[in-house]
């Protein structure tokens, strides 16, 4: 373990919305109680002003850093941004995640039990949005004691969440970092989500959601998964991981077993996937993300920041075709156009969409500084 | 960039920018408080000299990723990655008090369209560039019949971004053309030590470069 990792944490739960006091949802329906799973690394400063939310994408979870145990052989998710001396130095900063509403790894979703049943949600768990996802955080905020945010960061669908928090906090948040994103999913990328939901749901050990306790649709979630991790990557980044390499063998085999490289890593990265996810909170994930569209619940982009105080540092990466340059474009002129302080660049990367988690140097340098600046700076 | 630069000490915060010659005279010309947009800011130092020594409201675009780095490092918060040949577009008529271009649009595809642009978008223009018809320009195509290269334009044929160069006599029909008024023209010639002094004797001649100060004309011409 090296000197910039936090350590050893622990996730930790806060539980609200206890009946009679559903959180209302989007959707009309109401939902409660609700437990989030948070992780926090450094202090909370006396002041209460050097909170950092980090919000999490599609398959990420409150693990932002750090290990579990001393034997644990993965950091979370954004440990290399995360820990003294890193983008988010937690010497300095007091850095919070939480796994979002209707995920599955410790905070409520539709793999959690519901308590008027006693058995688990699935497809009767109410559909949340975004605009949920950030209502519940807020909640865990409150109860945190934090008033205002320094910063909101995340990437993908967390870059979404990022957004949202200042459309829906706008006084709570003073910095805003948005990687990778974009204020409303393309009709390209409803597509690949639209696959992905198909191909669970017609696996027949879905049953309509019903599958807890009972044989999983592994078959379904692996293809899901196997189709999102080519948006994920680059023409070029897969020629030069994999290029047309075959696996284990010397010629091809002149059958239907897997020849390819590349069959072989989708096949090892959905296989690994269905042990650590829920099929179900896949579903409801992607269809929230399907749903986001500032410009349609606030009447315009502009509007959606009507009310923002914040500073943003806006970035994309050339070779993202998922949420390409031009649609964290589209938030940068929407921001200028309501004379918010903005950063806009471009990374220029080959590794595509997931270069959020890995072209760390970029990020480190960008981050760093931002927040340093924006911190001695008064809002 | 192989053009001169001076490192300036900005007392007030200690901070350390580099300056080209035209800098200093640049932010003689702007107001204390004044709204600032600087095209192809390169790394900033001009805006964080402007915003300390003005305190400006500084904002800038650039194309270089790397430059963007440069600013969010010295803590400017409006850098926006983009391509001028693309336009200002994110930014409504007169939103700008000095929309400024230093040594710039000599290297655009269609400079007119920008500094149309500028003057859009900026309440006035400060705009500056390299004069070909510098004497030394002129005696060096002639005398010796080569491509000339002078402090202004050090650059090999071959590997120069100067795709538009001009005259100060040049620009100023051009702006007329164009629809723009020209408030104030200040050619000057730049010393090996990087001290700009204003050339008011056959500018088009001695000048090495010029700074126009625009605004858009009331009724266009053309």
């Amino acid at each position: 373990m090296d000197e910039q990792s936090v350590g050893i944490v622990e996730t930790k739960y806060f539980t609200f919305a206890e009946p009679p006091g559903e959180m209302p949802l989007e959707c009309g329906r109401t939902l409660g109680p609700i437990t989030l799973a948070y992780e926090t690394y450094g202090e909370l400063n006396a002041a209460r002003d050097n909170a950092v939310l980090i919000v999490h994408a599609l398959s990420g979870d409150a693990h932002a850093a750090g290990y579990h145990h001393p034997r644990d052989k993965h950091p979370g998710w954004w440990d290399v941004m995360i820990g003294p001396g890193r983008a988010f130095d937690t010497r300095k900063y007091f850095v919070i995640c939480s796994n979002i509403l209707g995920g599955c790894q410790g905070s409520t979703g539709p793999s959690s039990v519901n308590p008027q049943t006693g058995r688990p949600y699935g497809i009767s768990f109410p559909m949340v949005t975004i605009r949920d996802w950030v209502d519940a955080q807020k909640v865990l905020i409150d109860h945190l004691g934090i008033k205002q945010l320094l910063c909101v960061a995340g990437g993908s669908t967390g870059g979404m969440q990022v957004l949202q928090w200042v459309a829906s906090y706008p006084e709570m948040v003073r910095l805003a970092i948005p990687i990778a994103t974009t204020s409303k999913l393309s009709a390209q990328a409803i597509a690949f989500d639209a696959v992905g939901r198909q191909a669970i749901q017609s696996d027949p050990n879905w049953r309509d959601g019903e599958y807890y306790g009972k044989a999983l649709p592994r078959r379904g979630l692996s293809i899901a998964r196997m189709i999102g991790h080519i948006t994920y990557l680059s023409d070029r980044s897969m020629h030069q991981k994999f290029g047309r390499k075959l696996q284990d063998k010397s010629a091809y085999s002149y059958n239907l077993l897997t020849d390819f490289q590349v069959e072989s890593y989708l096949c090892y990265k959905g296989d690994h996937f269905v042990n650590r996810f829920d099929a179900n909170s896949y579903l409801y994930i992607t269809k929230a993300m399907d749903y986001f569209d500032l410009t349609q619940t606030y009447g315009s982009l502009e509007n959606a920041f009507a009310a923002a105080k914040a500073k943003f540092l806006v970035i994309s990466f050339s070779s993202d075709w998922l949420f390409p340059t031009y649609q964290s474009r589209e938030i940068v002129t929407a921001l200028r156009r309501r004379r918010l302080p903005v950063i806009f660049t471009e990374i220029e990367t080959d590794h595509g969409h997931d270069a959020f988690l890995l072209e760390f140097e970029q990020l480190t340098s960008l981050i760093s500084n931002f927040l340093s600046h924006g911190r001695s700076q008064k809002s | 960039m192989s053009l001169l630069t001076t490192e300036i000490r900005l007392e007030k915060t200690g901070d350390v920018v580099q300056l080209v010659p035209e800098h200093k005279l640049l932010i003689g010309l702007i107001e204390k408080g004044s709204h600032v947009l600087d095209l192809g800011c390169g790394e900033g130092d001009l805006l964080l000299a402007l915003k300390v020594l003005k305190g400006v409201r500084a904002e800038g675009i650039e194309l270089s990723e790397a430059c963007i780095q440069a600013c969010v490092a010295k803590g400017l918060f409006s850098v926006n990655q983009g391509d001028l040949d693309e336009g200002l577009a994110d930014y409504p008529d007169k939103s700008v008090d000095y929309v400024i271009s230093t040594n710039t649009i000599q290297v655009l595809h269609r400079p007119r369209v920008l500094i149309r642009e500028m003057a859009r978008v900026g309440k006035r223009c400060i705009v500056s560039f390299p004069n070909f018809a510098h004497w030394q320009v002129r005696l060096q195509l002639i005398l010796r019949g080569r491509m000339p290269k002078t402090g202004k334009l050090p650059y090999e044929w071959h590997e120069t971004l100067n795709i538009h160069l001009t005259t100060i006599n040049d620009f100023r029909s051009f702006c007329h053309d164009a629809g723009l008024k020209i408030l104030r023209e200040i050619p000057f010639r730049t010393s090996a030590s990087g001290k700009c002094t204003e050339v008011r004797l056959l500018p088009n001649l001695r000048a090495d470069a010029a700074i126009f100060i625009l605004e858009e004309a009331k009724s266009p011409a053309g």
